[in-house]
């Protein structure tokens, strides 16, 4: 544990929602902790640290990744979408909006990695089966909406990203 | 501009921020804030021999390492017990760092303050206490056994008993109409232990400037721990403010305080000078928080030909953790919510609470009420199977009907009120949920079955919740309120609530809650209560308003008040649109100035000309500014209810259980954003499916909790929760001026009744326990 902090920390650049950020890590520094607290980046949200709730949900170069299992060290380089990535100039977001319109959040904690998650999800499959959709959230833990909406929200993104095509 | 009022499922206000990545959690303040970490015991029941801080002293980055011995008396005694009561005979809390003896895993024993979370961990990791392991208290039936104590001067580890009983109209007790009963059951029922398990977990930032303190806290009542602050800390409370920031979910788990880190992060940044922040790890949250719903029943019912129930003894035994805190309303909770929606002959309910070596139990959603409806409506269906009977209509024999309200049961509430029914139509309601689950047309096969389960829940406790509107000279309407948010959706439903009252539209309306600044007194959000409490002291700080904005516009416009409405935020006469100021101009108006500071605010000064040289410029009896403060404070609680059914299929080899159809009809009142309502149901069922299937806290023997973490505590994902179908009815309470009744805890109360109803359909065999793993079924169906 003393080796973690002894050694020297290391300068990394990630490119987050298009801008190279420069942070010095230690090696053992998670990549949700660089992105909230070395970058300012807070809209990632850390909900049991160990890559089973989804809400340190991330895209990196597209995919989406646990940011709490993630060292930021080994994404040197890489780019990586957060929820403060995925409005466009326009405004927010298909899926973001369809989250809204749905009443697919409550607290709003787990919500960041749905939205990326769902991004994903609607990028392979851009008019998604139920089954799909549940299968596709089904990483994602929620604790206030009972999942229906967010279901729903996401065949809402998608028609909404089909009229906008 | 759209006027969006109330009954509009109107968008949240929450959202563009919660879905931008601007929300702002506990964490997500403070960033160059200290960070402290703990040094929990991993022992369920142990003496602290000695405690080696000076491992950690080495490590880079360590600020400060604190045990019980550094702390002042006020800070290390024990923390306050909430909510006293005359059969709470043996109340314990914890100290907030461990003196001697700790009694459960995650009781914190030493308090490290590091240059960030990893320092302290580190720190953490080096210090090394000795403990002299003692023998745990870990199971219910153990700890009333009473052989080993977790308390040494709590006697048989028995912390509460109560005895309620209400005799039958014609004065018979519960024991004789049970004997002289046509048939008579008896039963044993258990249910385990679950927890709120909000995605954010507790957390604690505090800020000294030398006179000043600041502390957010991820809580559920802001107002109730800057009080326990200020008297720990010995400040006045005027120099202590709360903020309850964004919450990421509380269920009920928040609204337990102070919370040891509550006081120990703002002591210590008083201290240090520096500010201090913590937030709970997902294992932390586990162990040192709370847990709910653990109860055994021992039921004994008697009942006629038709199922009318004669006489109920229900004895409970309840498990409180290692400690009492939140007192005793979850079992007085199981114990009077547990009549539902029935007349029942004569009922005598019994607890005794008893203390385990395990986390505390103190109010998760529902708060005893799931126990309670799981006993009634198990006993419900054991006296239909035992006469032959369909179930709904033993649990229709039994229902209070609508010209019996007001309906009072004979006991006491957790408010120390009656427990009297204000309104409702159970009967209109069976017919719903029977109509929206197709109750008479089900077709049942092996491994399918249906269920249903009934309940009444008390909610918008009081004592109080104020409101403070104030309108300002830009025409914005600013509300307050003291009692906080976890995702309830307050912003948007407070807003529709005051933009209807003033006649404002909604768009110039925000809402602030949970912060100290800006309103100080206040209960908090518990118990279904915020939209009753809160909604209603806000649409009476409305009224207030109202009623000098049309004074002052009368004066303005030469006209009566009594002749002058709002409409779109302009006053005017009614009827005649012309003669109109806006509320913009009244705010103006209202606030006679001195100086200016822009063209319309030169309006109310002196030499504008406006007012009488004759009179005070702000009149005997009046205030400077547009605004106003309303409290509401009901005799007693509001009583809602819901139906709930559900088809569930089990495997034949498997024994897995899979939900596949549910139905709620609920009624709360009056609806202010069926949106939300039907949101905060949704979420309730899904959190009751967890309860019902899937979710319990397994300790160990030695007081070991086997699953705490997300991968072993299995909470259910989407592919565990099916479609929801609602039906709403609207019975408005009479004893608000809204109509409303609560909402936020609707959702599960029922769900491990109405599973339970549905599996022993399917399967023919008694379901006595909740939660129900495929392996119990399994195991059940062999010994059948």
């Amino acid at each position: 544990m003393t080796d973690g902090r002894a050694a020297s920390p290391h300068e990394i650049t990630l490119v987050v929602n298009g801008v190279a950020r420069r942070a010095r890590v230690p090696g053992r520094r998670l990549l949700s902790d660089c992105l909230r607290h070395d970058l300012g980046l807070t809209g990632t949200h850390v909900g049991c640290e160990h890559g089973v709730c989804g809400c340190c949900t991330v895209l990196l170069d597209g995919e989406p990744v646990r940011s709490c299992l993630t060292l930021a060290v080994t994404v040197d380089g890489r780019d990586i979408t957060t929820v403060e990535g995925l409005a466009g100039p326009g405004g927010l977001s298909p899926v973001q909006r369809a989250f809204a319109e749905c009443h697919a959040l409550q607290c709003g904690f787990c919500t960041p990695g749905f939205l990326c998650t769902v991004t994903a999800l609607l990028r392979e499959h851009p008019t998604p089966t139920d089954e799909q959709v549940t299968e596709g959230i089904s990483g994602n833990l929620c604790r206030c909406t009972g999942y229906r909406n967010i279901v729903k929200a996401v065949h809402r993104a998608a028609e909404l990203m089909a009229e906008e095509s | 501009m759209s006027t969006r009022l109330f009954g509009e499922p109107m968008p949240r206000r929450e959202d563009p921020r919660l879905l931008t990545g601007q929300g702002r959690y506990l964490d997500d303040l403070g960033p160059g804030a200290l960070a402290a970490a703990f040094v929990r015991s991993p022992h369920a029941h142990a003496r602290i021999r000695d405690i080696d801080v000076s491992g950690a002293l080495d490590v880079d980055g360590l600020v400060a390492v604190y045990t019980w011995e550094d702390l002042p008396e006020r800070i290390g005694r024990p923390l306050p017990l909430l909510i006293p009561h005359p059969a709470l005979t043996h109340g314990r809390t914890a100290r907030p760092l461990a003196r001697d003896v700790v009694r459960h895993v995650g009781e914190p024993v030493v308090m490290v303050v590091a240059e960030d979370r990893y320092l302290a961990e580190d720190a953490c990791a080096l210090i090394e206490v000795d403990y002299e392991v003692l023998e745990p208290v870990a199971g219910l039936e153990e700890a009333a056994r009473g052989d080993r104590l977790v308390h040494a001067d709590v006697p048989g580890n028995v912390g509460a008993h109560l005895v309620q009983e209400v005799p039958s109209a014609g004065g018979r007790s519960a024991a004789d109409a049970i004997a002289a009963a046509p048939h008579t059951l008896s039963f044993r029922l258990d249910i385990e232990r679950s927890a709120s398990m909000p995605l954010e977990g507790r957390g604690v930032y505090a800020r000294w400037d030398g006179a000043d303190l600041r502390v957010y806290s991820s809580t559920q009542t802001s107002t109730s721990v800057r009080m326990a602050i200020a008297a720990a800390l010995e400040l006045p409370l005027p120099h202590v403010e709360v903020i309850a920031p964004d919450v990421g979910g509380g269920f009920g788990v928040k609204i337990v305080h102070p919370w040891p880190e509550e006081l120990l992060v703002p002591w210590a940044a008083m201290l240090l000078g520096r500010e201090v922040k913590w937030a709970e790890d997902r294992r932390e949250h586990f162990v040192a928080a709370a847990h709910e719903r653990g109860q055994v029943h021992r039921v004994r019912v008697g009942f006629d030909d038709e199922g009318r129930v004669l006489g109920l003894d229900v004895s409970i035994l309840h498990d409180h953790g290692a400690y009492t805190p939140y007192g005793i309303i979850v079992p007085i909770v199981t114990s009077t919510q547990l009549l539902g929606p029935y007349r029942i002959g004569a009922y005598r309910v019994e607890f005794t609470a008893v203390y385990t070596n395990t986390v505390q139990v103190t109010p998760y959603r529902g708060a005893g009420r799931p126990q309670g409806v799981f006993c009634m409506e198990r006993t419900m269906d054991k006296i239909a199977r035992h006469l032959g009977k369909d179930r709904t209509e033993v649990r229709a024999a039994n229902l209070i009907r609508p010209e019996e309200f007001p309906y009072d049961q004979g006991l006491t509430f957790q408010d120390g009120r009656p427990l009297v029914y204000d309104s409702g139509d159970y009967p209109e309601m069976l017919r719903m949920i029977k109509e929206l689950i197709g109750w008479d047309s089900f077709e049942r096969a092996p491994g399918r079955g249906i269920g249903i389960g009934c309940y009444v829940e008390g909610t918008g406790v009081g004592p109080y919740e104020g409101g403070h509107v104030q309108i300002t000279s830009d025409g914005r309407v600013h509300v307050s309120t003291g009692l906080t948010s976890q995702g309830q959706g307050h912003e948007t439903a407070f807003a529709q609530i005051a933009a209807t009252e003033l006649g404002v539209p909604v768009e110039r309306v925000s809402v602030v809650t949970g912060d100290t600044r800006r309103f100080g007194y206040a209960v908090g959000t518990f118990a279904s209560r915020a939209a009753v409490m809160s909604g209603n002291a806000i649409a009476l700080a409305c009224a207030e308003v109202r009623a000098k904005a049309l004074r002052v516009a009368a004066a303005a416009l030469e006209a009566d008040p009594a002749d002058l409405t709002v409409t779109d935020g302009l006053v005017h006469v009614v009827g005649a649109p012309s003669a109109s100021i806006p509320l913009a101009t009244v705010a103006v108006l209202a606030n006679p100035l001195r100086y200016a500071f822009d063209e319309e605010t030169a309006r109310a000064t002196q030499f504008a000309g406006a007012a009488s040289p004759d009179r005070p410029p702000v009149e005997p009896g009046e205030e400077p500014g547009l605004e106003g403060r309303g409290y509401y404070s009901p005799i007693r609680s509001t009583f809602a209810a819901g139906m709930h059914a559900a088809v569930v299929e089990t495997d034949p080899e498997t024994a897995e259980i899979k939900v596949v159809r549910y139905a709620v009809v609920h009624d709360c009142g009056r609806l202010i954003n069926p949106m939300i309502v039907e949101g905060q149901i949704h979420g309730g069922v899904a959190q009751g499916i967890g309860g019902a299937l899937y979710e319990r806290m397994a300790y160990d023997g030695d007081g070991q909790l086997l699953n705490a973490s997300f991968m072993d505590f299995l909470m259910p994902y989407a592919t565990e929760i099916p479609p929801i179908e609602t039906g709403h009815l609207e019975t408005p309470s009479p004893l608000n001026p809204l109509g409303i009744k609560g909402a936020g805890e609707a959702g599960v109360i029922p769900v491990s009744a109405v599973i339970a109803s549905a599996v022993e359909d399917a399967e023919g065999i008694s379901i006595d326990r909740m939660p129900l793993s495929p392996s119990d079924l399994f195991h059940l169906r062999e010994g059948a």
